[in-house]
Order: structure tokens, then sequence, then C-alpha cells
């Protein structure tokens, strides 16, 4: 919070809260974003389901849909966006982000990679007795 | 939100070259309750990757039990996903309603998400009561334990949603729409969201991924 002197006075936006726009424009960023959202839902239900596409392709799908429509609605629900005035909000999501992506990430990796470093439990077993 | 003259002086050089702003003091208590809120919220969505590097470390440990494709249900998952979606929206209804003191339509609103949320609650309670009928409870194999607590806990935050928005809508019957009840109102919302983006990812790699044969 020591370089304040870059954020205009007086104009942080809180999370969650919009710029200053009228009811019938805030109506309908929510049903941009339920119609955004409801299209990248019925994708992926598709994708999971279909035969039409490559078989190995659809896990990495399903991941970029997720995220994509985790965007959407930080976006069009919870006003998440890149403006001047939304500097701390999306500064602590990105901080989030690298926590959630180490945790997952790392777990993921480490733990396939800890058989082949690693004789198998049963084998260790037998070593001790 | 005080509008000054250095605001006006700022949006006409928006990259804030040779702007020299004074302190500009502390910020609103509305902006500081939801950016603590949304910290909070942050650190709950850490919590939840914890779950979620569980789940897909475990997803395949099923000590010869049931696989995931074998016990999901795609058509009772889309039916949840819907029902968030929309309820996420009510919810987004119900919060233009309050910041414009619209009683009715707050009521209706919130009303609506309560009932989406309920029947959330409803269609999942439902599914893990059949799995422990089955005997595919969480002490089954280690897939089971990390797929109840993964989903387990998101439903548990349902859960306290749900509790969250009836205590919302009687403090608005008590108190109005009042500066300290609005900005319980704006934490909420900003929860029930939080929620749903939760869910999109447990519905993406629990059912969707986990449910590929």
């Amino acid at each position: 919070m020591s370089d304040q002197t870059h954020i205009p006075a007086g104009h942080d936006l809180a999370p969650g809260e919009e710029e200053q726009h009228s009811v019938g424009e805030r109506i309908l960023g929510y049903v941009v974003g339920l119609v955004l959202a409801l299209l990248l839902t019925a994708t992926s239900f598709f994708i999971a389901g279909t035969d039409l596409v490559w078989q190995p392709s659809i896990p990495v799908a399903l991941i970029v849909l997720a995220i994509a429509q985790m965007g959407v609605h930080l976006v069009f629900f919870l006003h998440i966006t890149t403006g001047p005035d939304n500097t701390n909000n999306v500064l602590a999501l990105a901080f989030g982000l690298l926590v959630v992506f180490l945790v997952v990430g790392g777990t993921v990796w480490i733990m396939s990679h800890l058989n082949g470093n690693m004789p198998p439990m049963d084998q260790i077993m037998r070593m001790r007795t | 939100m005080s509008m000054t003259a250095t605001v006006g002086h700022a949006h006409a050089d928006p990259h804030h070259i040779g702007v020299v702003i004074e302190h500009p003091g502390p910020a609103s208590k509305r902006i500081v309750t939801a950016y603590g809120f949304w910290v909070f919220l942050l650190s709950d969505i850490v919590m939840f990757s914890c779950f979620f590097a569980a789940y897909a470390v475990l997803s395949g440990q099923t000590a010869d039990g049931p696989k995931g494709s074998e016990i999901f249900e795609q058509r009772n998952v889309a039916i949840e996903t819907v029902c968030l979606l929309l309820s996420s929206f009510t919810c987004g209804m119900a919060s233009i309603a309050a910041d414009v003191r619209n009683r009715l339509w707050f009521y209706l609103g919130m009303a609506v998400t309560c009932v989406l949320g309920l029947i959330f609650l409803t269609i999942e309670f439902r599914e893990f009561a059949d799995l422990v009928a089955r005997g595919y409870g969480p002490s089954r194999s280690a897939f089971l334990t990390s797929f109840f607590s993964l989903v387990g806990c998101h439903g548990l935050h349902v859960s306290a949603g749900v509790l969250w928005l009836l205590t919302m809508m009687a403090q608005v019957f008590a108190k109005g729409f009042r500066a300290d009840v609005l900005r319980r109102m704006m934490c909420f919302a900003l929860f029930w969201h939080a929620l749903d983006i939760i869910w999109v990812g447990v519905f993406s790699v629990v059912y969707l991924l986990g449910g590929a044969p």
C-alpha cells in the first residue's frame, strides 16, 4: 500500500463492484454472462460424451473450457476487470492463482514421478523385514 | 464514493504520467470490507485447490472399488450445474435490487436463489446417500475419499451460503437497506459467485474428466 500515489484518489473499486452503470446495463451484463456460461457448460457436457472429436483431445478441451468459464464468471459476475480501479483486486487474484497452480501443478507433477524414482511400496516393506 | 478533482485529472491522463496525487487517505469502508472478503475467498479457493490436487492424485486408486465412470450420472450433474448457474444470475439480480433499494425484487431474487440452492443440495445429498447405500461410502477407496471430501466440502459451502442468504433476507426485513447490511449483501454475492466458480472446476475435473471411461 506504499505506492498509493499511483492510484487515482477515491477511485478504487471494491471487488464485485461495478463502475457506475444504469440498472439496465448492469442486468444486461449478467444476462450476457449467463448466456456465455450456459454455452460453455453445454459445450463441456457435449464434448465429454461425444465420439465426434479425437478422443485424446477431450481432457485438454474440458480444462480449456473450464478456465474460459471461470473467466466469464470473474468478469461478468464478480466484475474483476483489468481497469486501473481494479488493480488491487487483480493483484490479489494473481497471487491466489499462483498458489493454486503451485499446489495443483506441483502435486500432480511430483506424484506422477514418484513411482519412477522410488521402488514400489511392497518392495520397501520386503527390504525392511 | 467521493469524486475529487484529481479523479477527473487522472482520467485525462490514464497512464499517470506526470500526475502527482496527494495521499488519497483511507479507502471507504465498503472497499475495505469487500477487499478483505475477496482475500478470504481467494484463500478459500487455495484450500479447494488442495482438495483438487488430492483428487487428481487419488482418482485412479479405486482399490478394486467402483471407478468414476461407473457411479457418476451426467444428467444429475447437468441439472445441478444449471441450478447453480441460474442461482448465480438471480443472486446478481438481487444485489442490483439491493443497490437500488427495491425490496420486492430483492426478496424475489433471493428467494429464487435459495430455492435453486436447495434443489442443488437435494440432488447432491441424494447422490451421496445413494452411493453410501450401495456400499460406496468414503471409506471404500482412496478415490471415493477424495471424491466425497472435495464435493462434500463444496456442498458444505453451499449449505452455509443458503443459511447466510436467509439471514440476509431477515436483516433486510428487520433493518432495511442500511449501509452495513448492503456491505454484507455485497460479501454474500461475492461468496455465492465464488462457489459457482469452484463448481465449474468440480464438474469439469471430477464428473467430466473423472467420469471418462
